[in-house]
């Protein structure tokens, strides 16, 4: 019996890991609507293993629901890098992918995924409980697969995601 | 003999087991009093790798380290204190008194780990947690004081003989067992008497800096911590088990009855919390000792 190298091993792992995931939903503008009824009786997130959080240590998921204004993008900056790894971002709506109907705000951000390493988007304003779910099921097929790799790529991108966060927060 | 040394060895792992299916139990009863699917009975298991299994853990310093082992170490202490239904353990060396000085140690330790982290939650979550401890200590104090005179014994096997054939303290002492229920119950630490952890107010209160492996730990801490709650009210109260089968049974029942109330419970708020250990269960335990000391 050999030893298992560490892509065996993770593997192994993932297979538990993608039925246990600890959800915190920075809920920065709009879309906390939607996540009661996903947690609630209604749809029943919990028969997956997904339970919302509360802090950042905890927590596996990061779910970034509406638009990100430049002062809330430093906070989720943040909270990102206090979670530990395995760790997966959720971009929740339209305003993630391209800023939805802020498009032209001045004090939007309007792309997540040049910020943060984001494993899956959410389509929609808003999204309902049926498509979280979907989603969720399908980030789980993700880690499965070792395709949910968005801690890796910040590490090894680090330089060029802080060049693009440094240009929206100027510091 | 050999089955005493044998047992010291497994019971920590076997009261780990017991409290993994119970916590999942209880998730799933509450779910399906919530009328929802629930999660799988076995999720306190998968969380538990999960959190071991992260690839990351961040420490503050050592006490925030030593805090959830010291925790681990005075649980499975208790655990060699309380009689199972094969083996007696070390109940014979400590007694009713030792059980209760060593199982506070645990809450000492957490105190200590959760202080280091320099988080103000974390510290309001160990002021709460300590004051809730000293409020359900009281009655159950008077609670254990009532068993010692009804007894005429501090040792935990003889307190269960006493109990043999269906001689009860639930039949034939209910005003102190209601008592000692509400105390430990406030001892799991569950609605309405969550105020040290309340995730809505105070983020988890002490452990909202732990993360990874030391969360893991102290999930592991959570299983055997309920399995010791339980396994005091049934040697208590209960008396005992003759075997496995009806010890878990008897535990589950106690724990069965606890998720209802917890399901449908909100939470107190801290004072109030406070005054109801030191006004009811404490009225209560006085009435059961009053009743012990004329009756007999």
């Amino acid at each position: 019996m050999g030893r298992l190298d560490e892509r065996e091993a993770m593997e192994i792992l993932d297979q538990l890991r993608k039925r246990s995931l600890w959800m915190l939903h920075y809920c920065t503008a709009c879309g906390a609507v939607e996540l009661p009824p996903t947690m609630t009786s209604r749809y029943d997130m919990e028969r997956f293993g997904i339970v919302p959080f509360v802090t950042s240590r905890q927590a596996d998921i990061l779910l970034v629901t509406g638009y990100i204004n430049i002062k809330t993008l430093r906070r989720i900056v943040t909270v990102y890098e206090q979670m530990l790894d395995p760790k997966y971002v959720v971009g929740f709506g339209s305003c993630t992918i391209n800023g939805g109907i802020y498009w032209d705000s001045y004090a939007v951000a309007k792309r997540l995924d040049l910020y943060l390493p984001v494993d899956l988007y959410i389509a929609g304003c808003m999204p309902r409980p049926e498509a979280v779910i979907s989603a969720f099921r399908h980030l789980m097929r993700l880690i499965d697969e070792g395709k949910a790799d968005g801690y890796r790529r910040y590490k090894d991108n680090y330089d060029w995601f802080k060049a693009n966060q440094k240009k929206v927060l100027g510091e | 003999m050999v089955t005493n040394i044998l047992m010291i060895i497994f019971t920590p792992i076997i009261a780990f087991f017991i409290g993994v299916i119970f916590v999942g139990l209880k998730r799933k009863i509450i779910a399906r009093i919530q009328r929802r699917y629930g999660p799988p009975v076995v999720q306190p298991l998968l969380d538990i790798i999960k959190l071991l299994a992260k690839k990351e853990n961040i420490s503050h310093g050592v006490m925030f380290d030593l805090g959830p082992v010291i925790l681990l170490g005075a649980v499975i202490m208790t655990v060699q204190f309380l009689p199972t239904p094969n083996a007696p353990l070390l109940s014979n060396y400590g007694d009713l008194i030792a059980l209760i000085y060593i199982s506070v140690v645990g809450a000492l330790g957490m105190a200590l780990g959760a202080g280091e982290a320099s988080n103000p939650n974390a510290s309001i979550g160990v002021a709460k947690a300590l004051s809730l401890m000293f409020s359900y200590e009281l009655p159950f104090a008077i609670v254990v004081a009532t068993i010692i005179l009804r007894y005429q014994s501090t040792n935990i096997n003889i307190i269960i003989h006493g109990q043999s054939y269906l001689h009860w303290g639930l039949f034939f002492l209910p005003i102190t067992t209601i008592a000692g229920f509400i105390s430990i119950y406030g001892a799991m630490g569950e609605h309405p008497f969550d105020v040290a952890v309340a995730p809505q107010e105070i983020a988890t209160g002490p452990m909202v800096e732990y993360g990874g492996k030391h969360l893991g730990f102290l999930m592991i801490d959570h299983m055997m911590h309920t399995y010791i709650e339980l396994a005091l009210f049934v040697n208590l109260f209960m008396g005992g088990a003759s075997n496995w089968f009806f010890f878990i049974a008897k535990m589950f029942g106690v724990y069965f009855v606890m998720t209802v109330i917890e399901t449908v419970m909100p939470r107190f708020k801290m004072e109030n919390a406070i005054k109801y250990f030191m006004r009811w269960p404490t009225i209560l335990a006085l009435i059961g000792l009053l009743t012990v000391y004329i009756g007999g």
